[in-house]
């Protein structure tokens, strides 16, 4: 159905705020960044020349696609059982199920890195337990390396990933999953191949957000990688804050941005933008 | 199909259901016969769906039991079941095409690749879904995904079809069509059919046996003829159609049927005045009656006064009230009623002795 103009101005002069506001503090300084990538510290395409060659921006650039690529699939998948609870569990499990979704929104990004510091370090409560349990002799590395990072943002990305699974569960008919189980087919079978494929398009927004979030974390991969799991973000900040590289920065984040936009382009090819939601 | 499947013959016994405090269904006690069609008719919520839900295995009776060739199966989930079942809104898988609808419950019973093939497509061709294999649900139209889920349904050849008011999001000509399809399924297939509707048309026109609900109570089962000329009270005379109803006096037994006063002119009926003494409701439906100008004798007959004519095309509907101020409704030719209205508004009403029908006097 095709809206009617009015209907449509007055959509373009709610969005207009919100608009205005994204290019002036957004495209317009990252038109700026664009320009250094292509400037500093020469004029030309040495920077992105750089890029294609040099071994430890690819190394990142390999390290940050691999971590998001886990915490999407573990974020998804953790998420998709809390959903399941959260949505169709029974009252109790219900409210259990949205406290444990929405109390992470209520805590620092950097108070839940230092929490998971104090649970996963050597001397921290993980490894202390064990040790005096007597599972274990040696602590386990468990933070400062890429397993700590996976952890830390997973747990920062699950309530994300529920919501446009939330919203594809609840538009579900329960008919069609009686109709499944009144033909003969068990729970389990109900689940895995009406449940599940009805849920796709959530399933799909749900991992396009966590993956486009994990991209560009920051704050989680400083704390828990410890400076040993550098992600592109961390990396971005090194080239400008800290070896005065801008250039090579600013060519890292016109490219990660890219890199970004084609994925969504791609996704939304495939699916609606209103399925995510 | 090859080896049709056994229709299944049910037995309820005493089925209740509760939710919380709502006695959504009670004591409901009945045989559904090996290969019938039989229709729940009633209003809604009038326990009639519960009682299909309690068949399928989706809901649990509160009370009763429940047996299917004589096996105890009150406990058995639905998926052991095995009842074919056809809901309201069809539930077809939306994200699976026809072919794979209709393949769903063969795969489930892991039926190996070629029969399920030769099956499915037996029953495309049956359904008249030719050419329509690799559609999704969302691009057929609301009669096809109702071909769909028939298909479905009977494609692992179940003992019982249940069907959930499948007509109800079709437009009319289209319902008739399909209700002509579905007796059509129901001798080919011999599968017992159970159909659930609060359309009292489509329930007389489709089933071998009708059983009537109103607030979870099963008020009577019937052969549509049976349930429709004798009903056993006043909700089950009212639900399936006009009637008209007129007070009677001094009922008791006769020769040949039983004997009253209407106005005080005797009246005679085939029926046997077994459940009503004295005081009761004569019931008799529209097209049974019909007037003239003068009473003939011996013939069952009131006076009564026209006050509304209506010309319906293939007859005239008439609205009259008798002297004692019963208001009584009738259909008769249209010839019929320009003859009789020719002279005035005061007619003779006459019926049928075998066409009247005894009800108790007030209440149900």
């Amino acid at each position: 159905m095709r809206a009617h103009l009015s209907d449509r101005i007055g959509a373009a002069l709610l969005m207009a705020p919100l608009l205005l506001f994204l290019v002036l503090a957004y495209a317009w300084p990252f038109l700026g960044v664009v320009k250094w990538s292509f400037t500093l510290p020469t004029p030309g395409l040495g920077q992105y020349n750089a890029l294609l060659t040099d071994q430890l921006v690819q190394s990142v650039f390999i390290r940050t696609l691999r971590i998001a690529a886990i915490v999407t699939i573990v974020s998804v998948a953790a998420a998709y059982a809390i959903t399941v609870v959260w949505v169709r569990g029974t009252p109790v499990q219900r409210v259990v199920a949205e406290f444990c979704i929405l109390v992470p929104f209520w805590i620092s990004v950097l108070t839940r890195a230092f929490g998971w510091v104090a649970l996963l370090s050597n001397r921290g409560l993980i490894n202390t337990w064990l040790q005096a349990v007597g599972f274990i002799s040696e602590p386990l590395a468990l933070v400062r390396n890429e397993f700590g990072v996976i952890v830390g943002m997973t747990h920062f990305l699950i309530p994300f990933a529920v919501f446009p699974l939330a919203s594809s569960m609840r538009s579900l008919d329960d008919r069609v999953l009686l109709a499944a189980r009144g033909l003969g087919s068990s729970r389990m079978r109900t689940f895995w191949s009406v449940f599940v494929p009805m849920t796709r398009s959530g399933i799909i927004g749900s991992a396009l957000i966590v993956f486009v979030f994990s991209l560009g974390f920051f704050v989680t991969p400083a704390i828990l990688g410890g400076g040993r799991s550098v992600m592109i973000a961390e990396l971005i900040y090194l080239r400008i804050f800290q070896s005065p590289d801008w250039g090579l920065g600013a060519a890292i984040s016109v490219v990660l941005v890219l890199f970004v936009g084609a994925l969504m382009a791609l996704l939304f090819r495939y699916i609606r933008p209103k399925q995510l939601v | 199909m090859q080896q049709p499947g056994r229709a299944a013959e049910i037995k309820a016994i005493g089925i209740g259901k509760s939710f919380g405090s709502f006695r959504a269904l009670d004591d409901l006690t009945l045989d559904i016969g090996r290969g019938e069609f039989l229709t729940l008719l009633g209003p809604s919520g009038s326990g009639k769906t519960t009682f299909l839900m309690i068949l399928a295995g989706f809901i649990q009776p509160t009370d009763g039991r429940l047996y299917s060739d004589g096996v105890d199966i009150t406990e058995r989930p639905a998926e052991q079941r095995a009842a074919g079942m056809v809901f309201q809104g069809y539930a077809l898988f939306p994200h699976m095409s026809v072919e794979a609808n209709i393949a769903f419950p063969l795969k489930v019973r892991k039926k190996s690749a070629a029969e399920i093939k030769r099956r499915v497509g037996e029953m495309i061709e049956r359904v008249g879904l030719k050419g329509h294999e690799k559609k999704l649900p969302s691009q057929l139209s609301g009669g096809q995904q109702q071909r769909v889920a028939l298909a479905r349904a009977l494609v692992f050849e179940p003992g019982v079809l249940l069907l959930d008011e499948p007509f109800s999001a079709l437009d009319k000509g289209l319902r008739g069509q399909m209700q002509a399809e579905m007796k059509r399924l129901h001798q080919e297939t011999g599968t017992t059919f159970v159909f659930v509707t609060h359309d009292q048309s489509e329930a007389l026109a489709l089933s071998s046996r009708v059983a009537i609900f109103n607030h979870g109570k099963l008020l009577q089962v019937g052969a549509p003829d049976e349930v429709y000329d004798r009903p056993d009270n006043r909700f089950v005379a009212e639900f399936l159609g006009e009637i008209n109803m007129l007070p009677l006096k001094g009922v008791r037994p006769a020769d040949n049927g039983s004997t009253g006063l209407c106005e005080d002119r005797a009246i005679s009926m085939r029926c046997k005045a077994e459940k009503v003494r004295g005081d009761a409701i004569l019931a008799i439906r529209p097209e049974y009656m019909s007037i003239a100008r003068e009473a003939a004798a011996g013939e069952n007959g009131i006076a009564a006064t026209a006050v509304a004519s209506t010309y319906l095309g293939a007859a005239t509907r008439l609205d009259l009230t008798t002297r004692q101020g019963a208001k009584v409704t009738v259909s008769v030719p249209n010839e019929v009623a320009a003859s009789a209205l020719s002279k005035g508004n005061s007619v003779w009403l006459t019926w049928p002795a075998e066409k009247g029908f005894l009800l108790p006097d007030g209440g149900q």
